[in-house]
């Protein structure tokens, strides 16, 4: 059952990462690519890693992929163009895509075919939770520091202010009187005659 | 693999009937809105549809509706747009419905009456409420319209804001029970309604309430509907079943948001009168008072429609991002010395 299920979401995952590469329309892509990530968070699971694979539905498709989609969706893109650069751009392409061929299988190759350790008594969560905030403490702290660094760091670069721009001011907008905007002017009728 | 199939089997069971029972909720949420809002209104609200269980009784008038009505939404011709992604504009909506459905597999209905009893519960809700932003997303833009597209960014954008302060209040609440299972969350709350966890987390709790309307695009943060302003949001291209299957999404995720309130903070199935002398041997079943909490705050969400008029759309920002987000983040260190001194009862 659980090796039916293992090549049932690889086989949707090789799919989809092919398709991520081979398919015109970018949308179709980023919607390939949130397929290969909830496969592999599908075998992640059968690997008993609850929180990895609920981190990576989580955070990935979740977020990541939102924000791309909607990146994707407001670009106008032009399929010509796209195409136009492949016979100019395939040797370099080809170069990257078999160094990382060559790492892949040196990294695989190396690693012992040993049963993945199943999870112990201890929920993986709890575990998980016990050893970052001990153990790996400073490197835990460190490298939340460095998201907030860089997350700071992208709102300083994009934030230009200029004069031009209207800012609401919800405080004064909240404290309006009436007497502000409003002037009762008494005007006598006419007479009539 | 005889076992495994059987297992697949009464899964499968399982998942029927804790499906049917939402569905059928989510038709007669439906006629509850309306009736609801119609009295606020003083109006009767539909009243057409007779469902007589016994022959003699009339007073059940409109109760048909919701049967009424999806009978003929089945029966409306879907239009697809010219030059829309046919693919992608079919399975928006499924896609929309799907992870509202799927998150009920962690919700304990009452004690042990739960799908899948997994540690990481609260977490894999969380998970599953983050998918829905796809529905609407690829329902804008495969619509091929315009409209549908400036209303998906809009809904997308609002959905994926309210739930980063939406996940700051789960944090709250895995903090002060001290575990990420649902069951545990609603063990740890033992006691009467003092116990519960909505008077500790009282910030939270408002923050949450406020955030699932905000996430299920209910008023007052209807903007994808929006009426005065861009005919519709995300859907307006959608007819018939197609159109009826995202309002079954959001009436799923109102039953399932108010269903996390009340696990979370309400007590779940608990009774709210543990404890108190005397009112405690009132007996009930737990499927009865999480029935009943869940279903007084849906309450509170249809109230909140008939009441407040719609947010403008940078002010549903700001109070996402610079009002909610600080009140939890503050209210998580105060939780965290509120545990750390083992504030009484709570914490004790």
């Amino acid at each position: 059952m659980i090796k039916f299920t293992f090549y049932l979401f690889s086989l949707i995952l090789i799919f989809a990462s092919v398709r991520v590469v081979t398919v015109k329309n970018p949308v179709h892509a980023a919607l390939f690519l949130v397929l290969a990530f909830f496969s592999s968070a599908a075998i992640w699971l059968l690997l008993q890693a609850e929180f990895l694979a609920i981190a990576l539905v989580l955070v990935y498709v979740g977020a990541v992929m939102v924000l791309f989609l909607f990146v994707v969706m407001m670009l106008e893109i032009n399929f010509s163009q796209l195409r136009e650069g492949f016979v100019r751009n395939l040797p370099v392409a080809g170069l990257v895509g078999a160094l990382i061929l060559l790492e892949m299988v040196f990294v695989v190759g190396a690693w012992q075919n040993v049963p993945p350790p199943v999870a112990t008594e201890i929920p993986n969560i709890v575990a998980l939770g016990q050893v970052l905030y001990t153990d790996y403490f400073y490197p835990f702290e460190i490298a939340a520091a460095l998201l907030l660094v860089a997350m700071i760091a992208a709102i300083a670069l994009t934030m230009r202010p200029h004069n031009r721009a209207k800012y609401q001011k919800p405080d004064q907008q909240v404290s309006v009187n009436r007497e502000d905007y409003v002037r009762i002017v008494n005007i006598p009728s006419e007479a009539k005659d | 693999m005889i076992e495994s199939i059987l297992y697949l089997i009464i899964t499968v069971i399982k998942i029927v009937i804790i499906v049917l029972p939402i569905m059928a909720c989510v038709a007669y949420l439906t006629l509850a809105e309306r009736k609801i809002i119609g009295y606020m209104q003083v109006r009767i609200g539909p009243n057409r549809v007779n469902l007589s269980l016994l022959p003699g009784i009339r007073n059940l008038r409109g109760f048909g509706q919701p049967i009424a009505d999806s009978v003929k939404l089945m029966f409306k011709e879907i239009i697809i747009p010219t030059n829309a992604d046919k693919f992608l504009f079919v399975s928006a909506p499924i896609l929309a419905l799907a992870p509202a459905l799927a998150a009920w597999a962690v919700i304990p209905f009452a004690d042990g009456w739960v799908l899948a009893d997994i540690n990481a519960g609260l977490l894999y809700i969380l998970a599953m409420t983050s998918i829905g932003v796809y529905g609407i997303m690829i329902s804008g833009w495969a619509s091929n319209s315009k409209y549908a597209f400036l209303g998906a960014m809009r809904s997308a954008a609002q959905i994926i804001s309210y739930e980063i302060a939406m996940g700051f209040a789960l944090v709250g609440v895995l903090m002060a029970a001290g575990s990420l299972n649902l069951t545990e969350i609603v063990m740890s709350q033992k006691g009467s309604f003092l116990h519960w966890f909505w008077i500790p987390l009282f910030p939270l709790f408002i923050v949450y309430f406020i955030s699932g309307l905000a996430e299920t695009n209910r008023a007052p943060f209807d903007v994808a509907e929006g009426e005065s302003e861009i005919v519709a949001g995300f859907h307006v291209e959608y007819s018939g079943m197609l159109f009826a299957v995202f309002f079954l999404a959001e009436y799923a995720n109102m039953i399932l948001i108010a269903s996390l309130i009340t696990i979370m903070f309400l007590g779940g199935w608990l009774s709210p009168f543990e404890g108190i002398p005397l009112l405690e041997y009132i007996y009930l079943p737990g499927i009865f008072w999480f029935g009943a909490k869940v279903a007084f705050v849906l309450f509170f969400f249809l109230w909140t429609r008939a009441t407040f008029p719609r947010y403008r759309y940078d002010q549903i920002m700001r109070l996402g991002w610079k009002v909610f987000i600080p009140i939890t983040l503050v209210w998580i260190v105060v939780l965290g010395l509120l545990i750390l001194f083992k504030l009484p009862p709570w914490f004790a």
